[in-house]
């Protein structure tokens, strides 16, 4: 307890005490005990990497949304609240639901019934060698980038609103990870994943119920931000989409609609094997339809620990954040904004909660890049590149030491970002590059048998290619904004959203063009692997509440019914 | 595929978690009756409520899934 305390620096936002010291190692302490404790299930490629195949909806389910919250992902979309208003919960809610749906009912049959162990590998199945290690490659690199950047993200909001040292937070926090996923591999991944799900929830649930008490309700809470930011409008997510200059992202809601909801929101929820590998962990085909159903309405109503403290701390504040690049000594950013709440409703106890929620979807978000990053090297480019037909044991063997590589290399990535700054940026804009054409690949691959292996690779060259161009003809010359993101006053996330769009429309023109000139495979390898050729077993003997596609319709329904409510 | 039934549902470390977490800011809470922290709505007494709010979601969770009742 004396060494954390004497980690702690002089220049904070918050002073955590020693009950809250308890809180926090007590979860560090419990993550690795669940980790040892899961080693001796992790014996086989099939329980180390697919967690035995053996999880329920529900658990998979849970695992499925947390990977993706981690806590950059809290603090980050808290922050853009402030700055946006609500139009950033169209993140949580067009940017997600359709797409997490569709992977559900109409993509993991093919995923699921393939047997794949992931989506590099569902692409060597139907495409070949050449688009599968295309994928592997950039997912693998992209993913070691993403993990070494957002460590170091976390670990500088660890030294803002603890004081705590950078080198420890990187340190302590990854090494904690690499133990308990190279232990019991994405059994241990999973089993903290829904865990750090509850943490997260019910560290930082008090955040909106204080806030709204505070302001008198929802309607107090909107007349107090009007007071504060007269003639601006933070609270409706529609109705400002008219034009980009009508709203503070500089959006329009072509963008949301085609650019974040069919593209990108397709293409991270239904390709990003960060994601899928969690739903491949079910235990039959059912569970892994339900799954992404069931994470559907946490990821709706995730907005309400995250969104909400936004617009709460526009309402409340005595301050006014700034940007990161701006903010002047003693000031406080967008991102600050989440912490900055939990410092003004908790104290001890609750504020020990709510720092190891922050902490727990960091780890989350590094539990699961590091199991994905396991998995693609040791399957998709290790056995099939380096080491084919060795012992099942090797590869576990290996997917343990590459566990503790990819952290020790995911390091080094954080202590390369502190170095530059402005990589963060880009690397946060490659990882972009490879998942929308990415979709176009998949989804060409599952609807239509007649795509070749050709125009699958050459698709998706030609998208991230064309993804690649585009980002950087945007950043270098702003003349390029009016052209692909259809208009000078396009911000950056608008930017974002028309890129996506424009490389998977380039995927899937190439690939199409391609597939006419080159010869298709034929049907007999076909056979699990596309929609025509693939018999999915029908549910008439499963009870109407027990339905994926059901429950998928009244997530639907939901997503439109709170789309009005806030229009 | 016996010794995988055999394994402890996560919802029991769930259970073990919140009821740990629970104990302990209810203690905090109650700690602090007299010296209420320069919070807002600190008068609230959040502590307390959400503390004991966590012990029974625990204890809920800790014995519907205790080990050896074999729900995964």
């Amino acid at each position: 307890m004396n060494l954390l305390l004497a980690w702690a620096g002089t220049s904070r936002m918050v002073h955590l005490s020693a009950i809250d010291l308890i809180i926090v190692v007590f979860y560090f302490l419990f993550v690795l005990l669940i980790g040892f404790y899961l080693k001796k299930f992790a014996k086989t490629g099939e329980d180390f990497f697919m967690a035995g195949r053996e999880m329920t909806a529900w658990v998979a389910g849970l695992a499925f949304v947390s990977a993706n919250l981690g806590s950059l992902e809290l603090l980050g979309w808290a922050g853009s609240a402030y700055q946006y208003g609500i139009l950033a919960a169209h993140w949580y809610w067009i940017g997600a639901i359709p797409a997490m749906l569709f992977l559900g009912l109409v993509m993991m049959p093919f995923y699921y019934i393939s047997k794949t162990h992931s989506v590099p590998g569902y692409l060597q199945l139907r495409y070949g060698t050449a688009a599968s290690g295309l994928s592997a490659v950039t997912f693998a690199v992209m993913t070691i980038l993403m993990s070494g950047v957002n460590m170091y993200a976390m670990a500088v909001v660890m030294k803002v609103v603890l004081g705590w040292d950078i080198n420890f937070s990187i340190f302590v926090s990854s090494i904690t990870v690499a133990v308990y996923v190279a232990a019991g591999g994405l059994f241990s991944a999973i089993f903290n994943e829904v865990l750090q799900f509850f943490l997260i929830w019910f560290g930082a649930l008090l955040i909106p119920i204080l806030g709204l008490i505070e302001t008198g309700g929802w309607n107090g809470m909107v007349a107090r931000i009007q007071a504060n930011f007269p003639n601006q409008d933070f609270t409706h997510m529609w109705r400002t989409l008219g034009h980009f200059k009508d709203n503070p992202m500089g959006m329009h809601w072509t963008g949301i609609v085609f650019g974040l909801g069919a593209v990108q929101a397709m293409g991270y929820w239904t390709t990003d094997f960060l994601v899928v590998q969690r739903v491949l962990s079910a235990k039959d085909i059912r569970s892994a339809k339900l799954a992404p159903v069931i994470g559907s309405f946490f990821k709706m109503a995730v907005p309400l620990i995250v969104i909400l403290p936004g617009l709460l701390g526009l309402a409340v504040l005595p301050m006014h954040l700034v940007p990161a690049h701006e903010a002047l000594a003693g000031q406080y950013t967008y991102n600050d904004v989440l912490p900055l709440m939990l410092a003004r409703y908790c104290g001890p106890g609750l504020l020990g909660l709510g720092i190891t929620a922050l902490v727990a979807g960091f780890m989350a978000g590094m539990a699961g890049n590091v199991s994905a990053f396991a998995t693609v090297w040791t399957y998709d480019l290790y056995r099939p590149f380096i080491k084919k037909d060795a012992p099942d044991s090797h590869y576990v063997s290996m997917g343990r030491w590459c566990t503790l590589i990819g952290v020790f290399v995911s390091i080094g990535t954080a202590y390369l970002a502190m170095g530059f700054a402005s990589i963060m940026d880009y690397v946060q804009a490659l990882f972009g590059f490879f998942i929308a054409p990415l979709f176009g690949t998949v989804l060409l691959g599952m609807l239509w048998k007649r795509v070749t292996p050709a125009a699958g690779f050459l698709g998706l060259l030609a998208g991230t290619t064309a993804s690649i161009s585009i980002f950087f003809a945007m950043k270098f010359d702003p003349k390029w904004i009016a052209v692909f993101a259809l208009s000078p006053d396009a911000k950056g996330l608008a930017q974002d959203m028309y890129q996506s769009l424009w490389s998977c429309v380039t995927c899937v023109i190439v690939t199409v063009l391609v597939t006419m000139v080159t010869k298709p495979k034929p049907d007999s390898e076909l056979h699990g692997l596309v929609y025509s050729l693939t018999d999915v077993a029908h549910e008439q003997h499963t009870s109407l509440l027990h339905r994926p596609v059901l429950w998928g319709a009244v997530a639907l329904v939901t997503l439109i019914v709170l789309q009005i409510i806030f229009w | 595929m016996s010794e995988k039934n055999a394994i402890i549902p996560v919802w029991f470390f769930v259970g073990v978690l919140f009821l740990v977490y629970g104990v302990l800011i209810l203690a905090s809470g109650l700690a602090e009756l007299s010296h209420p922290p320069a919070t807002v709505l600190a008068e609230l007494h959040a502590p307390v409520w959400w503390g004991a709010i966590l012990i029974v979601l625990g204890a809920i969770y800790c014995l519907a899934f205790r080990p050896g009742r074999n729900k995964a």
